[in-house]
């Protein structure tokens, strides 16, 4: 039994605050799924790249790009510049592939999928029916139903279970599905944007990934298409000492607009797993893409035992002129977190935005962060960071604002706050910042006393006293940035709305 | 672990013309142990993540490049005005005939090279310790050569509050001058010292202070590095502070085509202070690069770092700044700001300001800007009949104020201002 230690919390820390990240510590996820699986063998070698490509039914380019890509990797050796601590997994001794035995013939259509994998999404409050809208969601029953609807793509392990509202979309003219069936059926999109982004030769985990993915999302919206609903994926860790390696590609077209959702869950183990995922975005002239993400993998028992190891690597390029994309994180889950959400603002005007809260509680690590890469004129971007940690846990905030010197007039902002709870934990923040055009202007901020002034002063004037003004305003900015969220997180977002920035530390 | 080859090779290469430490007496002894832990860690390499923003090639090179000599006939040589007491290097080498004769009360100083044949000295528990302490989390590979390496230096001690400052003049003549000086200073308790240096000091100069600063003593630390276009240097200040000292140093830099200052501060007694501030100013061929660590390890201390950098024509500058809180440093105050102005859109500002925090019970805060100069003051000023290089020089000098508040000497601080506005007026043409 792990020792109930009493945690000593400053003062302006209030309890609401406390409870708020205790709770969301809770893990609710933990169960296991009791079906048949049929596995790889264990390890990693060009045969078994062979073999995931061979299950997919992929075409030969496809897999000559695998195997390329695991050559590669087999020169590479992991990064070590990140403050994570963990033992190196044995990259031999866990398997690849894992799908349930029956999914061996691809369903039809969502009738024919196995029901203990749909009682598996239901019981997560993902249920796999075009409904109008999720269960849970407080609130949501008052919503209109037209325009809540949301597409799912559900990933168990290796495999897509099933993709909803496929027709409805398809009317639409977006393509939304599986990367494996995206490359039988939309070979040329797919050649010509996979690892455009994230070239095979990006990193450890993201070459790791091109050689080994499984399974994933695709998503193709036209020009012009606003995509009628929100897009999701959710993603489901079940057999046991498998790595999960899945990857999206989204490709918004010329004045396009699609919002899409991830989450992801996984069983409570003793062993750490691994998860290594790469996601691509593309995002051509006016066109708009959000991206959020709830990432609640689970995080380990309080003594730091298990969980998930989380290596993603995840890039949007604003590839066409006043293109903009969003990126919103809440990261509460997982044992180690190493993940750093991007954009390259290529286009002229483009912009990026990166949201994040990431919390971490007991023995939960985190180096998280995001780079806004500014080469296109007037590019603008902006960074808001909330780091929250509890226990034992350390939470890192690493960022690279880069303006070059094509980025004439380029602006970013940054600002990162942490929280601490308790005098065992660690907050850290590494920003980099490169500027090598005067036109730029790069502001990076880390205090909650530099909110704005005209707010406070509003504040001020009507009787109420500095600390309450400042307690007030910032309270505020964190909801505005949860409220980033669609509905869809609303569950995650109402409790992490509790939680006040009072007492934080740059 | 072995070193890698290419580090090895590079490493074998720069010693080849240094001459081995004595052994025998502690300064024989301190000077083996670091060339030990030399051999271990190797040189900087261009891919190091701690000189990621600086190429440490030519600082690490077995022979200097040539640096042209350079003498301001156009100002008056610094600190001149000031009773102080002064020392003069040339190239690296003690000048006794050209410096002050050391007498004054509360104050003793001596020669490295002398002093270290001595059986027992205060500065052994010193020399080369604090250097060796800040070797962690991140190398200075170049700190711990010059420990090994270095021919000349000067100790001192002082012992109540010293009547007038200490300069240190660091002279350079010879264009291909490579020196190596470690000096280390103890302020003991209840203590003040006042430390001036200025002069480039050669065409390629390395320099370690070590800075113990006991209980209630206080430091205070005021540099010019030379105007010099063609000079290199790598400089280290280590230093330690006691319950309720204060450490304050202010550097400034204008021109210099490679500088690198580390700062490696540790907080170790309740109440301490530290302040730690530079203003530097580049046009064309500059390179300059401010790394900090400040580690609190006590209850109750402070720390500011205030840097500020005038960049133009293609000038670079580099800050690398971290606040470290270890568990039970409660109420930390750390402040960290450093700003760019970018004269032109040549000039280029690369920064890390770091913060890595274990307490809980902390205000610790960081920024970072760079920009151009601000368009409206320009205006403002511009609409009230001052000319536009005027107000460019007026708007400079601003940017710099928050910098050199910092020196404690408000004589100094005026005539560091008359400097840099002499600087800029220079380059109106």
């Amino acid at each position: 039994m792990a020792q109930v230690e009493e945690t000593q919390v400053k003062e302006g820390v209030d309890q609401e605050t406390v409870d708020a990240v205790k709770s969301i510590n809770t893990y609710k996820y933990g169960w296991e799924t009791d079906i048949e699986m049929e596995y790889a063998p264990k390890g990693v070698n060009p045969d078994i790249v062979r073999l995931i490509s061979d299950k997919n039914d992929e075409p030969e380019w496809m897999t000559e790009w695998r195997l390329a890509a695991f050559a590669r990797w087999e020169k590479m050796d992991e990064p070590d510049w990140s403050m994570l601590k963990y033992p190196t997994p044995d990259f031999q001794d866990q398997y690849y592939y894992a799908r349930p035995k029956s999914m061996e013939e691809k369903p039809k259509s969502l009738d024919e999928v196995d029901p203990k994998l749909l009682a598996t999404y239901e019981k997560l409050g993902i249920p796999l029916k075009e409904q109008m809208i999720l269960a849970g969601v407080e609130g949501a029953e008052d919503m209109p139903a037209e325009g809540r609807k949301v597409a799912v793509d559900a990933v168990f392990d290796s495999v897509s279970v099933g993709t909803t509202f496929q027709d409805e979309l398809k009317k639409a003219g977006v393509i939304f599905c599986s990367i494996s069936e995206a490359i039988k059926e939309h070979p040329e999109l797919v050649k010509k944007y996979l690892g455009t982004v994230v070239p095979v030769t990006d990193n450890f985990y993201a070459t790791l990934n091109s050689a080994v993915f499984s399974d994933g999302s695709f998503v193709y919206v036209p020009p012009g298409v606003r995509c009628p609903m929100e897009l999701s994926t959710y993603f489901r860790i079940n057999a046991e000492n498998t790595g999960q390696f899945e990857r999206t590609l989204i490709i918004a077209d010329k004045g396009s607009y699609v919002s899409y959702l991830e989450g992801c869950t996984a069983p409570q183990r003793d062993t750490a797993q691994l998860h290594a995922a790469v996601v691509e975005i593309i995002i051509e002239e006016d066109a708009e893409v959000k991206y959020s993400t709830v990432q609640n993998w689970y995080p380990g028992d309080e003594n730091g035992k298990g969980g998930i190891y989380n290596f993603v690597t995840k890039r949007a390029d604003c590839r066409g002129d006043r293109s903009k994309v969003m990126w919103t994180q809440v990261e509460t889950g997982s044992a180690v977190t190493w993940k750093y959400p991007s954009c390259i603002l290529r286009g002229d005007e483009s912009q990026g935005e990166f949201y994040s809260i990431a919390i971490t509680n007991n023995y939960q690590q985190a180096d998280t962060g995001t780079k806004m890469i500014h080469l296109g004129k007037d590019t603008k971007s902006r960074i808001v960071s909330k780091g929250i940690s509890a226990g034992k846990s350390q939470n890192v905030y690493r960022g690279l604002v880069s303006m070059h010197p094509r980025a004439q007039n380029g602006r970013n902002y940054t600002q990162c706050d942490s929280l601490l709870i308790g005098d065992k934990c660690g907050a850290h923040t590494v920003p980099y910042i490169e500027i090598k055009n005067n036109s730029a202007r790069v502001e990076h901020e880390a205090t909650t006393s530099k909110v704005d002034d005209d707010q406070l002063f509003y504040c001020r004037a009507r009787g109420m006293d500095e600390e309450e003004a400042v307690a007030l305003v910032v309270n505020g900015f964190c909801k505005e940035v949860l409220q980033a969220l669609p509905m869809e997180f609303a569950m995650e977002a109402q409790q992490l709305v509790a939680i006040s920035l009072e007492g934080s530390v740059g | 672990m072995a070193l890698p080859q290419v580090k090895q090779s590079a490493l074998e290469a720069r010693l080849e013309g240094l001459s081995l430490p004595q052994t025998g007496a502690w300064l024989g002894m301190a000077q083996s142990d670091a060339l030990t832990r030399l051999n271990a860690m190797g040189l900087p390499a261009p891919r190091d993540e701690y000189w990621r923003f600086t190429n440490p090639t030519s600082l690490t090179a077995p022979v200097p490049t040539p640096a042209a000599l350079f003498s301001p006939q156009d100002e008056a040589p610094m600190f001149d005005a000031l009773d102080r007491l002064k020392l003069v290097f040339v190239d690296g080498v003690f000048d006794a005939d050209a410096s002050d004769e050391i007498a004054l009360e509360g104050l003793e100083i001596e020669r490295l090279a002398e002093a270290g044949q001595a059986d027992i000295h205060w500065a052994k528990d010193i020399y080369g310790k604090l250097e060796e302490r800040g070797q962690d989390p991140v190398q200075r590979p170049l700190a711990t050569l010059n420990t090994a390496f270095a021919t000349d230096g000067v100790l001192i001690r002082a012992t109540g509050k010293v009547s007038k400052p200490v300069q240190l003049v660091y002279l350079h003549q010879d264009e291909n001058s490579d020196a190596i000086l470690h000096h280390v200073i103890r302020v003991e308790e209840g203590a003040e010292l006042t430390i001036l240096e200025n002069g480039p000091a050669a065409a390629r100069f390395n320099k370690v202070m070590e800075v113990d600063v006991a209980d209630r003593a206080e430091f205070h630390h005021v540099r010019t590095q030379g105007r010099d276009h063609e000079r290199r240097a790598a400089t280290h200040i280590f230093a330690r502070l006691g319950a309720e000292s204060l450490f304050k140093s202010f550097t400034m830099t204008a021109n210099g085509v490679m500088t690198r200052n580390e700062v490696v501060i540790e907080l170790t007694g309740d109440n301490a202070n530290a302040h730690v501030a530079g203003a530097c100013m580049g046009d064309g061929d500059f390179h300059h690069d401010d790394t900090v660590f400040i580690t609190h390890d006590a209850v109750n201390c402070e720390s500011r770092q205030v840097f500020k950098k005038v960049l133009r024509n293609g000038a670079t500058g580099v800050f690398q700044g971290k606040i470290l809180v270890q568990p039970g440093a409660q109420k930390t105050d750390g402040y960290q700001i450093s700003q760019s102005l970018l004269l032109d859109e040549n000039a280029q500002f690369l920064a890390k300001p770091e913060l890595e925090i274990y307490a809980d019970d902390v205000a610790c805060s960081h920024g970072s800007t760079s920009g151009a100069i601000d368009e409206t003051a320009l205006f403002y000023l511009q609409s009230r009949g001052i000319p536009h290089a005027e107000a460019t020089d007026l708007l400079t000098l601003a940017f710099l104020a928050e910098a050199i508040e910092e020196i404690s000497s408000e004589e100094i601080a005026d005539d560091i201002r008359d400097r840099l506005e002499a600087w800029l007026l220079r380059r109106r043409g």
